[in-house]
């Protein structure tokens, strides 16, 4: 079977950097797949997720290709990627109701009307889980907490069904109960939907939790891509020994203070 | 900062061009043009280019337009460094004053600077002119009457966000007095970003010059571009480059200070940036 | 509504201290001008050295400045503006009869200036650094160089005095016994030349801010998530960047309404618009201090009324102002 990304030899080196950001990254994808990219910041991981989806600088120089072998046409953002970011707060307009915001998506991308759109939003909304989905899509950024924030930034995400989700540290700006909150309900609409998952994250408890596969990037390149269970009890480069050791360690310290 | 960054864009180097070009003519005009300029110097409405002596021409009276310019540029120049000068220095202390001191004294001095804001400036500056009479001196504190309150809001703010700063604290600690504080600690580190306003005080005030002298109401003994202009109004379908002339002067001078102000305005953030 | 509401309130109380201060700014601008309101009466009216005493006394003068103040506080709160020496009428009868005037110029030249001010940024600001942009902005520059009164003569020599499409002066042709669609239509050509020297400089100030604005709302992460959601660039400049970054424009239309009351000083004067402006320089041509400082009064009133109105209009643009107190 087709997959349904294929990056072959990826590269990104920013205007004025001495080192590429990215390099060599040779990956797979498959329909409904999710695959974890794992690393800390610097590692190229979040460069991966925007060079995938178009959304690098102008200035960036891109090497190798970005290929969609299971789409019939080059990938669209809204209709085929949807995008979550980090910062709830920042990837929302503070001055456009959530509701519109995320029914605008699904007026650009499914060829619909306003009203139907904005029908659409609420139903989204109420997806999401958001309570009172009626009243809050009329509500603006500034109203919602970050946890609510990032359920609309998802409605917005998948209201267009894409065919590959991509999160890029969409809960490290949130407290851990919310967290996980999140992480269910991403967990959730990939299974219901299936989506394919990009899961970008430098906590890989994480994305050991959501994750078939899991990519550990370093400095740039590919360290090792393994099935999570492999490479949590085989790893086979040190740094990924040493990133699961840290967490590790960390956990039995949580563990022992409770 | 070095020269080469001032030069840096097309705009900045045209601006500084400009600008030394008008400060050229001021200080030149009384050696190049020695005699009183609201003097007769020919023939009245001797058009430019016609006799070498006279090479803009003449205006109604006969008085020569070049010498107008010189020594307009005096004035203008004069009149706008002054008055920007003015309004920085008291808008820095009112600023300083009102932000250190906080409370009452805070809340005072900013109602006083929102009732100066409210009332138009152009206003004021008339109605100051008007009631104590045209002089430089007068001109000068009529433009800074107007145009104190944009720094003062600035140097507020600025000392507002200083104010907390660790070198201030360590100030308090070793017994300064606060005064001492408010003007050797806080306000130096306050003034960079008023002074990157001041190209535009200057510009404005050179405006404003221009529109109060062009309603009659500039020092009566010296040349000014405003008034040259008003002067032309008399005459303008029969001779509108009288009119037309130091509006030119008086448009490339407020470019010029706005273009090398934001020349080194630019400067100074490409540098920081690079730091 | 309850937010604009709310803050409205706030804004009025607090809109309070700064008229008192005002008004008492104009009081010491009176007293320091040479003779009284007596005076001035008696210059325009007539009477004799006992009438004069008696107005004195009757009027309050020789009591000390305080008393003075508290009378002229008085007198104000009943409208009463004082007597014109030039014009022997109440101070605030013919400011009114003007003020319509400096209104209808204010306020075209207003809508002239932020809408094609904010037109021209979004065109600059969709692209930053593209051709179009830096052209624009370099010719916003420049316009903002040009003297509103300069720019008024040169428009002029060109239109009226060359062209001959415009008239010279004046708020309408005088006598022609036009009404109607035909007398607005007249006022209109009149006012081309008024509106467009008072709004040049102000299309360059909006011109410059929306572009700057919008290259700071460029870098916001939200610009880059709405790319994401594959929303086509052309509703992203408008819906998004465009809106945000008009917000402090508005903020900046209240700032403009004081210098353009002062800037209508001298268009008014170049047309002979029969406005606010240009009874102020006939205030200072015929020495008429009080009515100068009626003039003063009067636009600061407006000025303080058009902050309150574009308090109300960013409080509607903006759903961030005011929510900490609705939710307190």
């Amino acid at each position: 079977m087709k997959p349904l990304l294929e990056l072959r030899g990826l590269g990104v080196c920013y205007n004025g950097a001495v080192a590429p950001a990215l390099e060599g990254v040779d990956l797979d994808l498959a329909a409904g797949e999710r695959l974890a990219i794992i690393g800390e910041s610097g590692s190229g991981k979040s460069t991966l997720a925007r060079a995938i989806s178009g959304l690098l600088p102008q200035t960036a120089r891109l090497q190798g290709t970005v290929a969609w072998p299971g789409l019939d046409h080059p990938a669209r953002n809204g209709r085929d990627i949807g995008f979550v970011f980090q910062d709830p707060a920042s990837s929302l307009d503070p001055v456009m109701s959530v509701g519109d915001q995320v029914a605008e998506v699904a007026h650009a991308n499914l060829d619909i009307d306003w009203g139907a759109a904005r029908r659409l939003a609420v139903e989204l909304l109420d997806r999401v889980k958001l309570p009172e989905p009626e009243a809050l899509a009329r509500a603006y950024p500034h109203q919602l907490s970050g946890g609510q924030k990032q359920r609309v930034v998802i409605a917005a995400a998948i209201v267009a069904c894409p065919k590959l989700l991509i999160a890029d540290e969409a809960t490290s700006a949130l407290d851990t109960i919310v967290q996980a909150e999140i992480v269910a309900l991403i967990r959730r609409f990939v299974a219901e939907d299936g989506m394919a998952l990009l899961f970008v994250s430098h906590d890989i408890a994480l994305a050991a939790n959501l994750a078939d596969r899991i990519a550990v990037f370093r400095h740039g390149r590919m360290v090792e891509m393994a099935a999570t269970a492999e490479l949590l009890a085989r790893p086979r480069s040190d740094y990924s020994r040493a990133l699961l050791a840290a967490h590790l360690g960390l956990k039995a310290h949580s563990g022992a203070s409770r | 900062m070095s020269l080469s960054r001032l030069f840096r864009t097309p705009e900045a180097a045209a601006g500084l061009v400009i600008l030394g070009l008008l400060v050229a003519m001021a200080v030149a005009a009384p050696w190049l043009f020695p005699r009183d300029p609201l003097a007769i110097a020919g023939q009245p409405l001797l058009p430019p280019f016609q006799d070498w002596a006279l090479p803009l021409g003449t205006d109604r009276l006969g008085r020569d337009v070049v010498a107008g310019l010189f020594h307009g540029a005096r004035t203008s120049l004069a009149v706008g460094l002054a008055a920007a000068a003015a309004s920085i220095l008291v808008g820095s202390i009112v600023g300083t004053v009102a932000g250190f001191a906080g409370g009452l004294v805070d809340e005072v001095l900013m109602r006083i600077t929102d009732a100066f804001q409210t009332v138009p400036g152009f206003l004021l500056s008339l109605a100051l002119v008007s009631v104590v009479g045209p002089s430089l001196s007068v001109v000068v504190a009529a433009i800074a009457l107007s145009a104190w309150t944009g720094p003062t809001r600035i140097a507020r703010a600025e000392v507002l966000s200083i104010r907390e700063r660790d070198y201030v604290a360590s100030a308090r600690v070793i017994g300064m007095h606060p005064v001492e504080i408010a003007f050797r600690e806080v306000l130096p580190n306050a003034l960079p970003p008023v002074l990157a306003l001041s190209s535009v005080i200057v510009a404005a005030a050179i405006l404003t010059e221009a529109a109060l002298s062009f309603l009659g109401l500039g020092d009566p003994n010296r040349v000014t571009w405003g008034g040259m202009i008003a002067e032309g109004r008399a005459v303008l379908r029969s001779a509108p480059y009288l009119s037309v002339i130091p509006g030119i002067a008086l448009v490339l001078s407020v470019l010029g200070v706005y273009l090398a102000g934001e020349g080194v305005v630019e400067g100074t953030a490409a540098r920081e940036g690079q730091a | 509504m309850n937010r604009a509401w709310g803050l409205l309130k706030r804004r009025l109380i607090g809109s309070i201290p700064v008229l008192l201060i005002v008004v008492v700014g104009s009081f010491l601008l009176l007293e320091a001008a040479p003779g009284d309101a007596v005076d001035a009466y008696v210059a325009s009216v007539g009477g004799d050295a006992g009438m004069i005493e008696a107005l004195r006394t009757s009027w309050g003068l020789d009591a000390s400045p305080m008393t003075r103040l508290a009378a002229y506080l008085w007198a104000l709160l009943h409208l009463d503006l004082g007597h014109s020496v030039a014009f022997s009428r109440p101070v605030l009868d013919v400011v009114l009869e003007r003020l319509p005037n400096t209104l209808l110029l204010m306020g075209a030249a207003t809508a002239l200036s932020f809408a094609l001010g904010t037109t021209l940024g979004i065109l600059a600001g969709a692209r930053p650094g593209s051709a179009r942009d830096r052209l624009l902005s370099i010719g916003s520059l420049a316009l903002y160089a040009v003297p509103g009164f300069w720019l008024a003569l040169v428009l002029t020599i060109v239109f009226s005095v060359e062209l001959r499409w415009l008239p010279l002066s004046g708020m309408e042709t005088i006598a022609s016994g036009k009404t109607g669609i035909a007398r607005m239509l007249d006022i209109a050509r009149h006012m081309v030349l008024p509106v467009t020297s008072l709004g040049l400089i102000y299309l360059a100030l909006y011109l410059r801010m929306m572009r700057a604005g919008m290259a700071e709302v460029w870098r916001m992460d939200f610009t880059l998530a709405a790319r994401a959601r594959g929303i086509p660039r052309r509703r992203i400049v408008l819906a998004h960047v465009a809106r945000n970054a008009l917000l402090p424009l508005v903020t900046m239309l209240s700032l403009q309404s004081a210098q353009m009351l002062g800037g209508s000083v001298v268009i008014e004067s170049v047309f002979s618009v029969p406005g606010l402006g240009r009874l102020a320089q006939e205030a200072v041509g015929s020495r008429d201090t009080p009515l100068l400082i009626g003039i003063i009064l009067v636009s600061a009133f407006l000025v303080i009324v058009i902050n309150l109105l574009v308090d109300i209009a960013y409080a509607v643009l903006d759903p961030r102002v005011g929510a900490s107190e609705v939710k307190a």
